[in-house]
Protein backbone atom coordinates (compact mmCIF):
# COMPACT_ATOMS: atom_id res chain seq x y z
CA UNK A 1 0.00 0.00 0.00
CA UNK A 2 2.77 2.34 1.00
CA UNK A 3 4.98 1.56 -1.94
CA UNK A 4 2.01 1.96 -4.20
CA UNK A 5 1.33 5.50 -3.16
CA UNK A 6 5.02 6.28 -3.66
CA UNK A 7 4.86 4.97 -7.21
CA UNK A 8 1.59 6.78 -7.64
CA UNK A 9 3.23 10.04 -6.68
CA UNK A 10 6.06 9.21 -9.05
CA UNK A 11 3.67 8.83 -11.95
CA UNK A 12 1.70 11.94 -11.14
CA UNK A 13 5.05 13.69 -11.08
CA UNK A 14 5.70 12.33 -14.57
CA UNK A 15 2.38 13.63 -15.70
CA UNK A 16 2.76 17.09 -14.28
CA UNK A 17 6.46 17.46 -13.74
CA UNK A 18 8.17 16.23 -16.90
CA UNK A 19 8.27 19.09 -19.36
CA UNK A 20 7.61 18.84 -23.06
CA UNK A 21 11.26 19.19 -24.01
CA UNK A 22 12.35 16.26 -21.87
CA UNK A 23 9.81 13.97 -23.51
CA UNK A 24 10.76 15.21 -27.00
CA UNK A 25 14.50 15.00 -26.40
CA UNK A 26 15.15 11.30 -27.16
CA UNK A 27 13.61 11.29 -30.62
CA UNK A 28 14.72 14.82 -31.54
CA UNK A 29 18.33 14.20 -30.52
CA UNK A 30 18.40 10.80 -32.18
CA UNK A 31 17.01 12.01 -35.48
CA UNK A 32 19.22 15.10 -35.49
CA UNK A 33 22.33 12.97 -34.94
CA UNK A 34 21.52 10.08 -37.22
CA UNK A 35 19.24 11.59 -39.81
CA UNK A 36 19.34 15.37 -40.27
CA UNK A 37 23.06 16.00 -39.71
CA UNK A 38 24.16 13.08 -41.96
CA UNK A 39 21.71 14.23 -44.66
CA UNK A 40 23.26 17.71 -44.66
CA UNK A 41 26.77 16.33 -44.34
CA UNK A 42 26.32 14.73 -47.78
CA UNK A 43 26.32 18.18 -49.37
CA UNK A 44 29.50 19.20 -47.56
CA UNK A 45 31.40 16.01 -48.36
CA UNK A 46 30.67 16.47 -52.07
CA UNK A 47 33.26 19.29 -51.92
CA UNK A 48 35.93 17.34 -50.03
CA UNK A 49 38.86 15.59 -51.66
CA UNK A 50 39.07 11.80 -51.68
CA UNK A 51 41.96 10.08 -50.02
CA UNK A 52 43.58 7.18 -51.90
CA UNK A 53 42.59 4.58 -49.31
CA UNK A 54 38.90 5.25 -49.91
CA UNK A 55 38.33 7.74 -47.13
CA UNK A 56 37.65 11.45 -47.04
CA UNK A 57 40.57 13.90 -47.06
CA UNK A 58 40.80 17.36 -45.54
CA UNK A 59 41.08 19.37 -48.75
CA UNK A 60 38.32 21.15 -50.64
CA UNK A 61 37.65 20.81 -54.37
CA UNK A 62 35.10 21.55 -57.07
CA UNK A 63 36.39 18.74 -59.28
CA UNK A 64 33.93 16.16 -57.94
CA UNK A 65 30.94 18.30 -58.80
CA UNK A 66 32.28 18.87 -62.34
CA UNK A 67 32.94 15.16 -62.62
CA UNK A 68 29.43 14.26 -61.61
CA UNK A 69 27.93 16.54 -64.25
CA UNK A 70 29.60 14.66 -67.10
CA UNK A 71 27.32 13.13 -69.79
CA UNK A 72 27.59 9.58 -68.46
CA UNK A 73 26.01 10.58 -65.15
CA UNK A 74 23.48 12.97 -66.67
CA UNK A 75 22.36 10.09 -68.87
CA UNK A 76 21.91 7.84 -65.82
CA UNK A 77 20.03 10.64 -64.09
CA UNK A 78 17.68 10.96 -67.06
CA UNK A 79 17.09 7.20 -67.05
CA UNK A 80 16.39 7.31 -63.30
CA UNK A 81 13.76 9.98 -63.84
CA UNK A 82 11.94 8.42 -66.78
CA UNK A 83 11.95 4.91 -65.32
CA UNK A 84 10.50 6.24 -62.05
CA UNK A 85 7.83 8.20 -63.88
CA UNK A 86 6.94 5.14 -66.00
CA UNK A 87 6.73 2.99 -62.85
CA UNK A 88 4.48 5.57 -61.18
CA UNK A 89 2.13 5.78 -64.17
CA UNK A 90 1.83 1.99 -64.43
CA UNK A 91 1.24 1.70 -60.68
CA UNK A 92 -1.56 4.27 -60.89
CA UNK A 93 -3.15 2.57 -63.91
CA UNK A 94 -3.23 -0.71 -62.01
CA UNK A 95 -4.01 0.50 -58.52
CA UNK A 96 -6.95 2.78 -59.37
CA UNK A 97 -9.09 -0.09 -60.77
CA UNK A 98 -8.01 -2.34 -57.89
CA UNK A 99 -8.81 0.33 -55.29
CA UNK A 100 -12.14 0.94 -56.98
CA UNK A 101 -12.93 -2.75 -57.05
CA UNK A 102 -12.11 -3.36 -53.38
CA UNK A 103 -14.09 -0.32 -52.26
CA UNK A 104 -17.17 -1.67 -54.11
CA UNK A 105 -17.13 -4.98 -52.24
CA UNK A 106 -19.09 -5.92 -49.16
CA UNK A 107 -17.53 -3.96 -46.26
CA UNK A 108 -17.30 -7.16 -44.27
CA UNK A 109 -14.75 -8.66 -46.64
CA UNK A 110 -12.89 -5.55 -47.83
CA UNK A 111 -10.13 -5.98 -45.29
CA UNK A 112 -9.44 -9.50 -46.53
CA UNK A 113 -9.41 -8.42 -50.15
CA UNK A 114 -6.98 -5.66 -49.25
CA UNK A 115 -4.85 -8.18 -47.41
CA UNK A 116 -4.44 -10.20 -50.62
CA UNK A 117 -2.61 -7.26 -52.15
CA UNK A 118 -0.51 -6.58 -49.09
CA UNK A 119 0.62 -10.07 -48.25
CA UNK A 120 3.37 -10.16 -50.90
CA UNK A 121 5.02 -7.33 -48.95
CA UNK A 122 5.55 -9.72 -46.09
CA UNK A 123 8.19 -11.56 -48.06
CA UNK A 124 11.65 -10.10 -47.95
CA UNK A 125 12.36 -7.37 -50.48
CA UNK A 126 15.37 -9.17 -51.96
CA UNK A 127 13.51 -12.43 -52.13
CA UNK A 128 10.77 -10.78 -54.17
CA UNK A 129 13.43 -9.60 -56.59
CA UNK A 130 14.96 -13.05 -56.62
CA UNK A 131 11.56 -14.58 -57.37
CA UNK A 132 11.39 -12.38 -60.47
CA UNK A 133 14.83 -13.52 -61.53
CA UNK A 134 13.53 -17.07 -61.49
CA UNK A 135 10.35 -16.12 -63.32
CA UNK A 136 12.14 -14.11 -66.01
CA UNK A 137 14.94 -16.67 -66.31
CA UNK A 138 15.85 -17.38 -69.98
CA UNK A 139 15.23 -21.09 -69.30
CA UNK A 140 12.12 -20.42 -67.25
CA UNK A 141 8.61 -21.39 -68.21
CA UNK A 142 7.38 -17.82 -68.71
CA UNK A 143 9.77 -16.97 -71.53
CA UNK A 144 9.27 -20.37 -73.18
CA UNK A 145 5.50 -20.00 -72.90
CA UNK A 146 5.56 -16.49 -74.38
CA UNK A 147 7.75 -17.65 -77.26
CA UNK A 148 5.53 -20.71 -77.85
CA UNK A 149 2.46 -18.47 -77.96
CA UNK A 150 4.23 -16.16 -80.39
CA UNK A 151 3.93 -13.15 -78.08
CA UNK A 152 7.67 -12.47 -78.12
CA UNK A 153 10.28 -13.42 -80.72
CA UNK A 154 12.71 -16.15 -79.68
CA UNK A 155 15.68 -13.78 -79.45
CA UNK A 156 14.08 -11.59 -76.77
CA UNK A 157 15.31 -11.96 -73.22
CA UNK A 158 13.19 -10.90 -70.29
CA UNK A 159 15.98 -10.39 -67.79
CA UNK A 160 18.79 -7.82 -67.53
CA UNK A 161 17.14 -4.95 -69.32
CA UNK A 162 15.26 -1.80 -68.44
CA UNK A 163 11.90 -3.55 -68.94
CA UNK A 164 12.72 -5.96 -66.14
CA UNK A 165 13.63 -3.02 -63.89
CA UNK A 166 10.26 -1.39 -64.58
CA UNK A 167 8.26 -4.60 -64.03
CA UNK A 168 10.00 -5.50 -60.77
CA UNK A 169 9.83 -1.94 -59.42
CA UNK A 170 6.10 -1.83 -60.20
CA UNK A 171 5.80 -5.15 -58.40
CA UNK A 172 7.47 -3.90 -55.23
CA UNK A 173 5.68 -0.52 -55.22
CA UNK A 174 2.16 -1.56 -56.20
CA UNK A 175 0.85 -2.40 -52.70
CA UNK A 176 1.94 1.05 -51.49
CA UNK A 177 -0.08 2.63 -54.30
CA UNK A 178 -3.15 0.45 -53.73
CA UNK A 179 -3.38 1.31 -50.03
CA UNK A 180 -3.86 5.10 -50.22
CA UNK A 181 -6.04 4.85 -53.33
CA UNK A 182 -8.27 2.28 -51.68
CA UNK A 183 -8.41 4.43 -48.52
CA UNK A 184 -9.64 7.37 -50.60
CA UNK A 185 -11.99 5.29 -52.78
CA UNK A 186 -13.59 3.77 -49.70
CA UNK A 187 -14.70 7.23 -48.57
CA UNK A 188 -15.92 8.22 -52.03
CA UNK A 189 -19.65 8.71 -52.38
CA UNK A 190 -20.53 6.45 -55.30
CA UNK A 191 -24.01 7.86 -55.72
CA UNK A 192 -22.26 10.88 -57.29
CA UNK A 193 -21.16 8.66 -60.19
CA UNK A 194 -24.70 7.43 -60.75
CA UNK A 195 -26.02 10.97 -60.52
CA UNK A 196 -23.54 12.15 -63.16
CA UNK A 197 -24.56 9.33 -65.47
CA UNK A 198 -28.25 10.02 -64.89
CA UNK A 199 -27.55 13.60 -65.91
CA UNK A 200 -26.11 12.33 -69.17
CA UNK A 201 -22.39 12.08 -68.55
CA UNK A 202 -20.73 9.17 -70.29
CA UNK A 203 -19.23 6.45 -68.15
CA UNK A 204 -15.72 7.65 -68.96
CA UNK A 205 -16.62 11.30 -68.37
CA UNK A 206 -18.18 10.46 -64.98
CA UNK A 207 -15.14 8.42 -63.98
CA UNK A 208 -12.70 11.04 -65.18
CA UNK A 209 -14.33 14.18 -63.84
CA UNK A 210 -16.05 12.85 -60.70
CA UNK A 211 -14.28 9.77 -59.40
CA UNK A 212 -10.65 10.72 -60.07
CA UNK A 213 -10.92 14.19 -58.46
CA UNK A 214 -12.82 12.54 -55.61
CA UNK A 215 -9.90 10.29 -54.78
CA UNK A 216 -7.26 12.89 -55.59
CA UNK A 217 -5.73 12.82 -52.16
CA UNK A 218 -5.17 9.09 -52.42
CA UNK A 219 -3.62 9.52 -55.86
CA UNK A 220 -1.21 12.19 -54.63
CA UNK A 221 -0.10 10.00 -51.73
CA UNK A 222 0.29 7.06 -54.11
CA UNK A 223 2.49 9.13 -56.42
CA UNK A 224 4.62 10.21 -53.47
CA UNK A 225 5.13 6.70 -52.09
CA UNK A 226 5.93 5.21 -55.51
CA UNK A 227 7.89 7.93 -57.31
CA UNK A 228 10.39 8.74 -54.57
CA UNK A 229 11.44 5.21 -53.61
CA UNK A 230 11.70 4.37 -57.33
CA UNK A 231 14.07 7.27 -57.88
CA UNK A 232 16.23 5.95 -55.06
CA UNK A 233 16.07 2.40 -56.34
CA UNK A 234 19.30 0.48 -56.05
CA UNK A 235 18.83 -3.25 -55.50
CA UNK A 236 16.34 -3.81 -58.33
CA UNK A 237 18.40 -2.32 -61.19
CA UNK A 238 21.46 -3.99 -59.71
CA UNK A 239 19.90 -7.46 -59.75
CA UNK A 240 17.61 -7.47 -62.79
CA UNK A 241 18.74 -4.45 -64.84
CA UNK A 242 22.02 -5.53 -66.35
CA UNK A 243 24.50 -2.97 -67.70
CA UNK A 244 21.93 -0.78 -69.42
CA UNK A 245 19.54 -0.74 -66.50
CA UNK A 246 21.72 1.16 -64.05
CA UNK A 247 20.15 3.99 -62.08
CA UNK A 248 21.51 6.74 -59.87
CA UNK A 249 21.27 4.51 -56.79
CA UNK A 250 23.63 2.01 -58.43
CA UNK A 251 26.19 4.68 -59.19
CA UNK A 252 26.06 5.82 -55.56
CA UNK A 253 26.48 2.26 -54.29
CA UNK A 254 29.38 1.52 -56.66
CA UNK A 255 31.16 4.69 -55.54
CA UNK A 256 30.56 3.73 -51.92
CA UNK A 257 31.84 0.18 -52.25
CA UNK A 258 33.63 -1.38 -55.22
CA UNK A 259 35.19 1.69 -56.88
CA UNK A 260 35.37 3.62 -53.69
CA UNK A 261 35.30 7.38 -53.96
CA UNK A 262 33.22 8.76 -51.13
CA UNK A 263 33.14 12.44 -52.21
CA UNK A 264 31.85 11.36 -55.61
CA UNK A 265 29.23 9.13 -53.94
CA UNK A 266 28.29 12.16 -51.84
CA UNK A 267 27.97 14.39 -54.90
CA UNK A 268 25.72 11.83 -56.61
CA UNK A 269 23.66 11.50 -53.44
CA UNK A 270 23.33 15.28 -53.27
CA UNK A 271 22.10 15.23 -56.87
CA UNK A 272 19.52 12.57 -55.98
CA UNK A 273 18.41 14.53 -52.90
CA UNK A 274 17.81 17.63 -55.00
CA UNK A 275 15.90 15.66 -57.64
CA UNK A 276 13.57 14.00 -55.12
CA UNK A 277 12.88 17.31 -53.41
CA UNK A 278 11.11 18.60 -56.53
CA UNK A 279 8.17 16.13 -56.51
CA UNK A 280 7.98 16.30 -52.71
CA UNK A 281 7.49 20.07 -52.77
CA UNK A 282 5.08 20.01 -55.73
CA UNK A 283 2.96 17.24 -54.20
CA UNK A 284 3.10 18.78 -50.76
CA UNK A 285 1.76 22.07 -52.09
CA UNK A 286 -1.01 20.27 -53.96
CA UNK A 287 -1.78 18.19 -50.92
CA UNK A 288 -2.11 21.33 -48.84
CA UNK A 289 -4.53 22.75 -51.34
CA UNK A 290 -6.57 19.58 -51.37
CA UNK A 291 -6.75 19.30 -47.63
CA UNK A 292 -5.73 21.48 -44.76
CA UNK A 293 -4.18 18.64 -42.86
CA UNK A 294 -1.79 16.08 -44.23
CA UNK A 295 -3.01 13.81 -41.49
CA UNK A 296 -4.95 11.34 -43.55
CA UNK A 297 -2.38 11.17 -46.33
CA UNK A 298 0.16 10.51 -43.68
CA UNK A 299 -2.01 7.91 -42.10
CA UNK A 300 -2.32 5.98 -45.33
CA UNK A 301 1.40 6.32 -45.84
CA UNK A 302 2.04 4.84 -42.45
CA UNK A 303 -0.59 2.18 -42.94
CA UNK A 304 1.33 1.29 -46.07
CA UNK A 305 4.39 0.86 -43.96
CA UNK A 306 2.49 -0.87 -41.23
CA UNK A 307 1.54 -3.86 -43.17
CA UNK A 308 4.95 -4.15 -44.69
CA UNK B 1 -25.34 -1.90 -68.05
CA UNK B 2 -22.64 0.71 -67.68
CA UNK B 3 -22.22 -0.25 -64.06
CA UNK B 4 -21.70 -3.87 -65.03
CA UNK B 5 -19.09 -2.73 -67.55
CA UNK B 6 -16.98 -0.68 -65.20
CA UNK B 7 -17.15 -3.43 -62.61
CA UNK B 8 -16.02 -5.87 -65.25
CA UNK B 9 -13.02 -3.71 -66.19
CA UNK B 10 -11.95 -3.26 -62.60
CA UNK B 11 -12.47 -6.95 -61.86
CA UNK B 12 -10.35 -7.84 -64.87
CA UNK B 13 -7.50 -5.57 -63.74
CA UNK B 14 -7.83 -6.85 -60.17
CA UNK B 15 -7.49 -10.48 -61.26
CA UNK B 16 -4.53 -9.56 -63.44
CA UNK B 17 -2.85 -7.80 -60.49
CA UNK B 18 -3.44 -10.79 -58.19
CA UNK B 19 -1.80 -13.13 -60.71
CA UNK B 20 1.03 -10.63 -61.17
CA UNK B 21 1.55 -10.45 -57.40
CA UNK B 22 1.52 -14.17 -56.69
CA UNK B 23 3.06 -15.77 -59.76
CA UNK B 24 6.69 -15.04 -58.74
CA UNK B 25 6.12 -16.22 -55.17
CA UNK B 26 4.45 -19.44 -56.27
CA UNK B 27 7.31 -20.07 -58.70
CA UNK B 28 9.87 -19.45 -55.97
CA UNK B 29 8.28 -21.85 -53.51
CA UNK B 30 7.86 -24.50 -56.19
CA UNK B 31 11.46 -24.17 -57.34
CA UNK B 32 12.78 -24.59 -53.80
CA UNK B 33 11.63 -28.21 -54.00
CA UNK B 34 13.17 -28.70 -57.44
CA UNK B 35 15.97 -31.23 -57.65
CA UNK B 36 17.71 -29.36 -60.49
CA UNK B 37 20.68 -27.22 -59.52
CA UNK B 38 20.07 -24.26 -61.77
CA UNK B 39 16.33 -23.79 -61.60
CA UNK B 40 14.72 -23.35 -64.95
CA UNK B 41 13.45 -26.83 -65.61
CA UNK B 42 11.70 -29.08 -63.14
CA UNK B 43 13.60 -32.33 -62.60
CA UNK B 44 11.83 -33.81 -59.61
CA UNK B 45 10.88 -33.16 -55.99
CA UNK B 46 13.72 -32.80 -53.52
CA UNK B 47 14.44 -31.52 -50.04
CA UNK B 48 18.19 -31.51 -50.54
CA UNK B 49 18.44 -27.70 -50.76
CA UNK B 50 16.85 -27.41 -47.36
CA UNK B 51 19.37 -29.89 -45.97
CA UNK B 52 22.28 -27.98 -47.52
CA UNK B 53 20.86 -24.77 -46.14
CA UNK B 54 20.61 -25.94 -42.56
CA UNK B 55 24.19 -27.20 -42.65
CA UNK B 56 25.59 -23.89 -43.93
CA UNK B 57 27.30 -22.09 -41.05
CA UNK B 58 27.47 -18.72 -42.75
CA UNK B 59 23.69 -18.78 -43.18
CA UNK B 60 23.16 -19.66 -39.53
CA UNK B 61 25.58 -16.89 -38.55
CA UNK B 62 23.76 -14.38 -40.74
CA UNK B 63 20.47 -15.44 -39.18
CA UNK B 64 21.83 -14.81 -35.70
CA UNK B 65 23.08 -11.36 -36.78
CA UNK B 66 19.71 -10.52 -38.33
CA UNK B 67 17.80 -11.49 -35.20
CA UNK B 68 20.22 -9.66 -32.91
CA UNK B 69 20.10 -6.45 -34.96
CA UNK B 70 16.31 -6.64 -35.25
CA UNK B 71 15.93 -7.19 -31.51
CA UNK B 72 18.16 -4.26 -30.55
CA UNK B 73 16.61 -1.97 -33.15
CA UNK B 74 13.14 -2.94 -31.95
CA UNK B 75 13.84 -2.30 -28.26
CA UNK B 76 15.40 1.13 -28.76
CA UNK B 77 13.12 2.36 -31.53
CA UNK B 78 10.04 1.27 -29.59
CA UNK B 79 11.08 3.30 -26.54
CA UNK B 80 12.10 6.37 -28.53
CA UNK B 81 9.14 6.14 -30.91
CA UNK B 82 6.55 5.68 -28.18
CA UNK B 83 7.83 8.69 -26.25
CA UNK B 84 7.77 10.73 -29.46
CA UNK B 85 4.18 9.69 -30.16
CA UNK B 86 3.11 10.54 -26.63
CA UNK B 87 4.60 14.04 -26.73
CA UNK B 88 3.33 14.70 -30.27
CA UNK B 89 -0.15 13.85 -29.10
CA UNK B 90 0.04 15.63 -25.75
CA UNK B 91 1.31 18.94 -27.16
CA UNK B 92 -0.53 18.96 -30.48
CA UNK B 93 -0.62 22.74 -30.77
CA UNK B 94 2.95 23.58 -29.91
CA UNK B 95 5.22 24.85 -32.67
CA UNK B 96 8.08 22.74 -31.38
CA UNK B 97 5.97 19.66 -31.97
CA UNK B 98 5.21 20.74 -35.51
CA UNK B 99 8.95 20.70 -36.24
CA UNK B 100 9.27 17.46 -34.31
CA UNK B 101 6.53 15.98 -36.49
CA UNK B 102 8.39 17.00 -39.64
CA UNK B 103 11.60 15.50 -38.31
CA UNK B 104 9.85 12.18 -37.69
CA UNK B 105 8.00 12.25 -41.01
CA UNK B 106 11.05 12.99 -43.19
CA UNK B 107 12.81 9.60 -42.81
CA UNK B 108 9.66 7.93 -44.16
CA UNK B 109 10.02 9.84 -47.43
CA UNK B 110 13.78 9.68 -47.93
CA UNK B 111 14.90 6.70 -50.06
CA UNK B 112 16.99 4.00 -48.37
CA UNK B 113 19.96 4.71 -50.60
CA UNK B 114 20.21 8.27 -49.32
CA UNK B 115 19.83 7.23 -45.71
CA UNK B 116 22.49 4.56 -46.19
CA UNK B 117 25.05 6.75 -47.94
CA UNK B 118 24.60 9.68 -45.55
CA UNK B 119 25.10 7.48 -42.49
CA UNK B 120 28.09 5.82 -44.14
CA UNK B 121 29.64 9.21 -44.84
CA UNK B 122 29.09 10.30 -41.26
CA UNK B 123 30.56 7.11 -39.79
CA UNK B 124 33.58 7.36 -42.09
CA UNK B 125 34.08 11.05 -41.22
CA UNK B 126 34.02 10.21 -37.53
CA UNK B 127 36.32 7.23 -38.17
CA UNK B 128 33.85 4.81 -36.62
CA UNK B 129 34.49 1.16 -37.48
CA UNK B 130 31.66 -0.28 -39.52
CA UNK B 131 30.04 -3.36 -38.04
CA UNK B 132 27.07 -4.59 -36.08
CA UNK B 133 26.95 -1.39 -33.98
CA UNK B 134 26.66 0.93 -36.97
CA UNK B 135 24.02 -1.35 -38.49
CA UNK B 136 22.00 -1.25 -35.27
CA UNK B 137 22.28 2.56 -35.03
CA UNK B 138 21.05 2.89 -38.61
CA UNK B 139 18.18 0.47 -38.10
CA UNK B 140 17.00 2.28 -34.96
CA UNK B 141 16.94 5.48 -37.01
CA UNK B 142 14.56 4.27 -39.70
CA UNK B 143 12.41 2.29 -37.25
CA UNK B 144 11.71 5.22 -34.90
CA UNK B 145 9.42 7.01 -37.37
CA UNK B 146 7.32 3.94 -38.08
CA UNK B 147 6.90 3.14 -34.39
CA UNK B 148 6.03 6.77 -33.61
CA UNK B 149 3.29 6.95 -36.24
CA UNK B 150 1.86 3.56 -35.31
CA UNK B 151 1.54 4.54 -31.65
CA UNK B 152 0.32 8.01 -32.63
CA UNK B 153 -2.51 6.48 -34.67
CA UNK B 154 -3.47 4.54 -31.58
CA UNK B 155 -3.29 7.62 -29.35
CA UNK B 156 -5.56 9.57 -31.66
CA UNK B 157 -8.34 7.06 -30.92
CA UNK B 158 -7.52 7.22 -27.23
CA UNK B 159 -10.35 8.55 -25.12
CA UNK B 160 -8.73 10.78 -22.51
CA UNK B 161 -12.08 11.16 -20.74
CA UNK B 162 -11.43 7.65 -19.42
CA UNK B 163 -8.51 8.94 -17.38
CA UNK B 164 -10.66 11.75 -16.07
CA UNK B 165 -13.42 9.30 -15.19
CA UNK B 166 -11.00 7.01 -13.38
CA UNK B 167 -9.60 9.94 -11.43
CA UNK B 168 -13.09 11.01 -10.44
CA UNK B 169 -13.72 7.48 -9.23
CA UNK B 170 -10.65 7.80 -7.03
CA UNK B 171 -8.01 5.83 -8.91
CA UNK B 172 -4.38 6.78 -8.34
CA UNK B 173 -1.99 7.62 -11.16
CA UNK B 174 -0.35 4.22 -10.92
CA UNK B 175 -3.66 2.41 -11.15
CA UNK B 176 -4.64 4.58 -14.08
CA UNK B 177 -1.37 3.86 -15.84
CA UNK B 178 -1.54 0.10 -15.28
CA UNK B 179 -5.28 -0.41 -15.71
CA UNK B 180 -6.14 2.10 -18.42
CA UNK B 181 -3.26 3.68 -20.31
CA UNK B 182 -1.13 0.57 -20.70
CA UNK B 183 -3.87 -1.88 -21.79
CA UNK B 184 -5.23 0.61 -24.30
CA UNK B 185 -1.87 1.62 -25.68
CA UNK B 186 -0.14 -1.74 -25.54
CA UNK B 187 -1.58 -3.16 -28.79
CA UNK B 188 -0.30 -0.05 -30.59
CA UNK B 189 3.13 -0.32 -28.99
CA UNK B 190 3.36 -4.02 -29.77
CA UNK B 191 2.23 -3.41 -33.35
CA UNK B 192 4.89 -0.71 -33.67
CA UNK B 193 7.53 -3.03 -32.22
CA UNK B 194 6.52 -5.82 -34.61
CA UNK B 195 6.80 -3.42 -37.48
CA UNK B 196 10.22 -2.28 -36.37
CA UNK B 197 11.25 -5.93 -36.15
CA UNK B 198 10.04 -6.80 -39.66
CA UNK B 199 11.47 -3.61 -41.17
CA UNK B 200 14.83 -4.32 -39.62
CA UNK B 201 14.77 -7.94 -40.78
CA UNK B 202 13.76 -6.84 -44.26
CA UNK B 203 16.36 -4.14 -44.72
CA UNK B 204 19.07 -4.69 -47.26
CA UNK B 205 20.03 -1.30 -48.70
CA UNK B 206 20.89 0.58 -45.48
CA UNK B 207 22.69 -2.47 -44.07
CA UNK B 208 24.67 -2.81 -47.29
CA UNK B 209 26.00 0.73 -46.85
CA UNK B 210 26.73 0.85 -43.12
CA UNK B 211 27.66 -2.78 -42.55
CA UNK B 212 31.21 -4.03 -42.27
CA UNK B 213 33.04 -7.31 -41.83
CA UNK B 214 31.18 -9.55 -39.40
CA UNK B 215 27.86 -7.77 -39.71
CA UNK B 216 26.41 -9.84 -42.56
CA UNK B 217 22.68 -10.10 -42.10
CA UNK B 218 20.38 -12.49 -43.93
CA UNK B 219 19.36 -10.02 -46.67
CA UNK B 220 23.03 -9.17 -47.30
CA UNK B 221 23.77 -12.89 -47.41
CA UNK B 222 20.92 -13.46 -49.88
CA UNK B 223 22.30 -10.62 -51.99
CA UNK B 224 25.81 -12.05 -52.15
CA UNK B 225 24.39 -15.50 -52.90
CA UNK B 226 22.35 -14.03 -55.73
CA UNK B 227 25.44 -12.33 -57.07
CA UNK B 228 27.93 -15.16 -56.68
CA UNK B 229 26.59 -18.26 -54.99
CA UNK B 230 24.68 -21.34 -56.08
CA UNK B 231 21.15 -20.19 -56.86
CA UNK B 232 19.39 -23.32 -55.68
CA UNK B 233 20.05 -22.77 -51.97
CA UNK B 234 18.56 -19.27 -52.14
CA UNK B 235 15.20 -20.75 -53.10
CA UNK B 236 15.13 -22.78 -49.91
CA UNK B 237 16.52 -19.89 -47.85
CA UNK B 238 13.86 -17.60 -49.30
CA UNK B 239 11.05 -19.94 -48.35
CA UNK B 240 12.32 -20.25 -44.77
CA UNK B 241 12.81 -16.48 -44.54
CA UNK B 242 9.35 -15.91 -45.98
CA UNK B 243 7.78 -18.23 -43.41
CA UNK B 244 9.45 -16.29 -40.57
CA UNK B 245 8.44 -12.79 -41.75
CA UNK B 246 4.93 -14.01 -42.53
CA UNK B 247 4.53 -15.23 -38.97
CA UNK B 248 5.73 -11.96 -37.47
CA UNK B 249 3.61 -9.90 -39.86
CA UNK B 250 0.45 -11.93 -39.20
CA UNK B 251 0.85 -11.54 -35.44
CA UNK B 252 1.46 -7.81 -35.86
CA UNK B 253 -1.55 -7.42 -38.09
CA UNK B 254 -3.87 -9.28 -35.73
CA UNK B 255 -2.73 -7.08 -32.83
CA UNK B 256 -3.19 -3.96 -34.88
CA UNK B 257 -6.68 -4.87 -35.88
CA UNK B 258 -7.77 -5.77 -32.39
CA UNK B 259 -10.03 -2.87 -31.55
CA UNK B 260 -9.45 -1.27 -28.22
CA UNK B 261 -12.45 -1.62 -25.99
CA UNK B 262 -12.41 1.26 -23.52
CA UNK B 263 -15.53 -0.01 -21.83
CA UNK B 264 -13.71 -3.15 -20.85
CA UNK B 265 -10.87 -1.21 -19.28
CA UNK B 266 -13.35 0.82 -17.28
CA UNK B 267 -15.28 -2.27 -16.32
CA UNK B 268 -12.10 -3.91 -15.07
CA UNK B 269 -11.39 -0.92 -12.98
Amino acid sequence: MDSRSVIGRFFSKIKHGVPEWALSAPSVVWLLLFFLIPSLLVFAIAFRTADPSGGIDDGWTLETIKNVLRPEYVWVLWRTVWVSVAVTVICLLLSIPVGYWISRQNPKYRYWYLLIFIMPLWTNFLIRIFAWRILLNPEGFLRRALIAMGIIPSDVFLLNNIGAVIIVTVYTCLPFAILPIYAAAEKFNYSLLEAAQDLGASRFKAFYSIFLPGIRRGIITAILVVLIPSMGSYAIPDLVGGVNGEMLGNKIAIRASAYRNLPEAAALAAMLSIIITIPIIVLWLRQRRVAKTTGSALKSHVEGGLVK
Amino acid sequence: MTKVNSRFTSLFVTIFVIIFMYLPIVMLVTMSFNASRYGGKWTGFSLKWYETLFRDHSVINATMNTLFVALMATIFSTIIGTLAAWVLNAYKNSNVQRLHYGLIYAPLVVPDVLMGISLLLMFVSLKVDLGLTTVILAHITFCVSYVAFTVLARLQDFDFALIQAAQDLGAGSFRIFIKIILPLLLPGIIAGAMMAFTLSMDDFVVTFFVGGPGSTTLPVKVYSMMKHGPPAIINALSVVFMAVTFTVAIIGNVLLRKKSSPSRAVAQH
